[in-house]
């Protein structure tokens, strides 16, 4: 009864505040006033029954706090945890994975290929961007401005000094790398909010750059023609031409997934995770923190570069307009809808991200709306994301198991 | 050297630095408080002009004089932009009040994406013109040549707005209770503090000011879009840097002085880079003065 009266209440505030927006629409050139009072309805239904939504998901919020303090855990997830940690079932597992993936393109349309082909972009951009944010723990805002480096140092050398895709490949990750120590050195001082507005400003500057040096970067009208990547110098037609980058990009893709699964448990791995739980401990331990945060940047923005120049090649033009803050804010989306710091999470949100609006055409104009809710929601209520990270545990069976176990952490302090 | 030219730079950098100035004031004002850049403030902005297009669009079908639509769609933006400020802070800010530190600025950015395809879908993304309301009164012709009645009117309106905010903040029970939130939440709340209360009066005050900017510059630049929100609240919040974030005084310098800078570097240099100025020097603050102008330093507690 309680919860009913608060409902109604929140509903009819909800019509009350989306009153003028919703309801009425100027039609200025005929003089008259559209009155939508449909959508006022609908906004007070919908704000009723998401009002009891939100109180229920609250409610076991609550409970499941309480629950973890009282040292209960929830038995959700297991069978993913056995999938992680347990090689007999993911061997397989991945390897299905991995075949679905092989032989999709002969499978699916051109058309289908290339939203894949987007969608394994994106996931290299969040993996990418999970470096700096999710195990750094640096919310960088501005990471597009990296991609944005790549797709132009291929985009210029190529149509400059007709470099080839694989010479500039490297080039265009080195130049992100470049871009990322940079931005790194001034605002290694900076931690937090300030980092983030800092780096969304970066972002913004390098776009702004893009779209007023015409003489360099060809202005708002972006450059054209770009070459696709070149296979032993043989043409392809655009079918195969999409194929083999999807291929490519795949390719790109697993190096990617192992060489962050390899960086996470290395030591320079264990290093940033230290950086992201706690600044002032982390340099107690004996942490450089500069070369730390620096690497952190440099890799994180070399990944974006290599899918930079990716996707020139892909769409074989490339403008500033695809480089503004939205696309940050969407690769970020996908790292804190996957899970910040587990590889498996976000790759899986990249490619919820993308392919679900893909495939629910009908709600294609509500894609960004949903974007922004699902932020928000996930920070309320699982801001560990859909995949938590696992946590490597030492288990030391015996004393002599200890006493190396020990040792090692000084030895490495002295090095 | 051509002073009518530096005149009308100059009042034309008042103008645009008491807009950034009224914003700034939301941002500091919630640092100030809950240290949290309210990355959506800028979006309550454009709800400002928005709701406040809108209605001046109906009033005007219905033959209302130009002078009484202003002010009533004033105030209707002004309740509408505290209301969204209240609501926005209930849903994506209080549940994360003990989340680190990273969750609420997400969160805002989460806000910010969906208010901006809120008002795209509910109304449109287009540029929609916004009515010219303000008269040009007689006693206004001698300085007719540098300045516009819409200028005069964002400039007294914003100074009146700051005069009233410092004497709320300094002489009131709430403006002391604010301030004490500010200066310590866990001790302001042993002594009898609503800290709750505090901090959603905070951003209504903060929404309010955002909407009086809205009205006010939808007003003189004479259009508006979904868009608008998202520049105007990262300058402001350079603005709020500049001067000092969370000192009230500090935002309010913050942005005239980022309003000078914008006139007088398009004025004088170019116009191409205007909107990587305050970017840039809002990156060279951070980097080299944190606290800003009117901010004081502070010591890093382990």
């Amino acid at each position: 009864m309680q919860g009913l009266k608060k409902s109604i209440l929140v509903s009819l505030w909800f019509m009350f505040l989306t009153f003028p927006l919703m309801v009425i629409r100027i039609d200025s050139l005929n003089g008259t006033i559209d009155w939508r009072w449909e959508n006022m309805l609908g906004m007070g239904a919908g704000s009723f029954v998401l009002s009891f939504v939100w109180r229920f998901m609250m409610a076991r919020k609550e409970a499941g706090r309480a629950a973890a303090a009282g040292g209960v855990m929830s038995a959700r997830g297991a069978w993913f945890e056995r999938l992680r940690s347990d090689p007999k079932a993911a061997v397989p597992a991945l390897a299905v994975i991995l075949a679905v993936f092989l032989v999709l393109p002969w499978l699916v349309s051109t058309y289908q290929t290339n939203i894949m082909i987007s969608a394994l972009l994106y996931v290299m951009l969040g993996l990418g961007l999970n470096i700096v944010v999710g195990l750094s723990g640096q919310l960088v805002l501005g990471y597009v401005a990296f991609y944005a480096v790549g797709a132009y140092s291929y985009a210029i050398l190529n149509s400059n000094f007709g470099l080839g895709f694989w010479s500039v490949l490297p080039i265009g990750g080195a130049m992100a790398a470049l871009f990322g120590i940079l931005l790194g050195f001034p605002v290694l001082r900076l931690r937090g909010d300030y980092l983030a507005i800092v780096t969304l400003g970066f972002g913004e500057i390098i776009r702004l750059v893009l779209e007023n040096w015409s003489d360099f970067s060809q202005g708002p009208s972006g450059i054209a023609n770009i070459d696709r990547p070149g296979l032993f110098g043989t043409q392809l037609s655009v079918s195969d031409a999409t194929t083999y980058i999807y291929y490519l990009i795949l390719a790109a893709v697993i190096v990617t997934i192992v060489a962050v699964t390899r960086l996470k448990n290395s030591r320079i791995g264990r290093a940033w995770q230290a950086l992201r739980e706690d600044e002032i401990a982390c340099q107690a331990m004996g942490i450089d923190i500069t070369t730390t945060k620096l690497t952190a940047f440099a890799l994180g923005a070399c990944w974006a570069g290599f899918a930079g120049v990716i996707f020139a090649a892909k769409t074989t033009f490339i403008n500033p307009a695809s480089f503004t803050f939205l696309e940050s804010a969407m690769v970020l989306a996908m790292v804190v809808l996957g899970g910040m710091g587990s590889v498996i999470g976000v790759s899986v949100g990249a490619l919820v991200l993308i392919l679900l609006p893909e495939y629910l055409r009908a709600f294609s104009e509500y894609r960004m709306l949903i974007f922004g809710a699902t932020m928000v929601l996930m920070m309320v209520f699982r801001p560990q994301g859909l995949v938590s990270p696992g946590r490597t545990k030492y288990n030391v069976p015996d004393a002599e198991g200890a006493g190396a176990a020990a040792a090692r952490p000084a030895a490495g302090g002295n090095a | 050297m051509d002073w009518q030219y530096f005149w009308e730079l100059f009042f034309g950098g008042l103008t645009r630095g008491s807009i950034y100035a009224l914003i700034a004031l939301g941002y500091t004002m919630v640092y100030g408080i809950i240290e949290l850049i309210n990355f959506a403030h800028g979006e309550v902005y454009m709800l400002g002009a928005f709701t406040a297009l809108i209605v001046a669009g109906a009033l005007g079908i219905y033959g209302f004089p130009a002078l009484a639509i202003l002010i009533i769609a004033a105030v209707v933006a002004v309740i509408y932009c505290a209301a969204y400020g209240l609501t926005l802070e209930k849903i994506a800010y209080k549940p994360l009040r003990d989340a680190q530190r990273l969750s609420p600025l997400i969160s805002a950015i989460g806000m910010s994406i969906f208010l901006q395809n809120y008002v795209i879908l509910a109304q449109t993304s287009d540029f929609m013109p916004f009515p010219n309301l303000v008269p040009q009164p007689e006693f206004l012709e001698p300085i007719a040549h540098i300045m516009g009645a819409s200028e005069v009117l964002i400039i007294v309106t914003s100074a009146v707005a700051m005069a009233a905010l410092t004497l709320f903040i300094k002489y009131t029970r709430m403006g002391k209770a604010m301030r004490a939130t500010a200066q310590n939440r866990k001790m302001a709340m042993l002594l009898g503090i609503d800290a709750d209360k505090v901090i959603s009066l905070t951003f209504v005050i903060g929404s309010s000011l955002a909407a009086v900017g809205g009205v006010l510059i939808a007003s003189h630049v004479g259009q508006v879009n979904f868009a608008i929100g998202f520049i105007a609240g990262i300058k402001a919040f350079t603005a709020a840097v500049l001067g000092g974030i969370g000192s009230i005084p500090g935002a309010m310098l913050g942005g005239l002085v980022l309003g000078w800078c914008e006139s007088f570097a398009t004025g004088y240099i170019s116009s191409d880079y205007e909107d990587a100025l305050a970017f840039a020097l809002l990156v060279l603050i951070l980097i080299f003065r944190p606290s800003g102008i009117l901010g004081k330093a502070k010591t890093q507690k382990v």
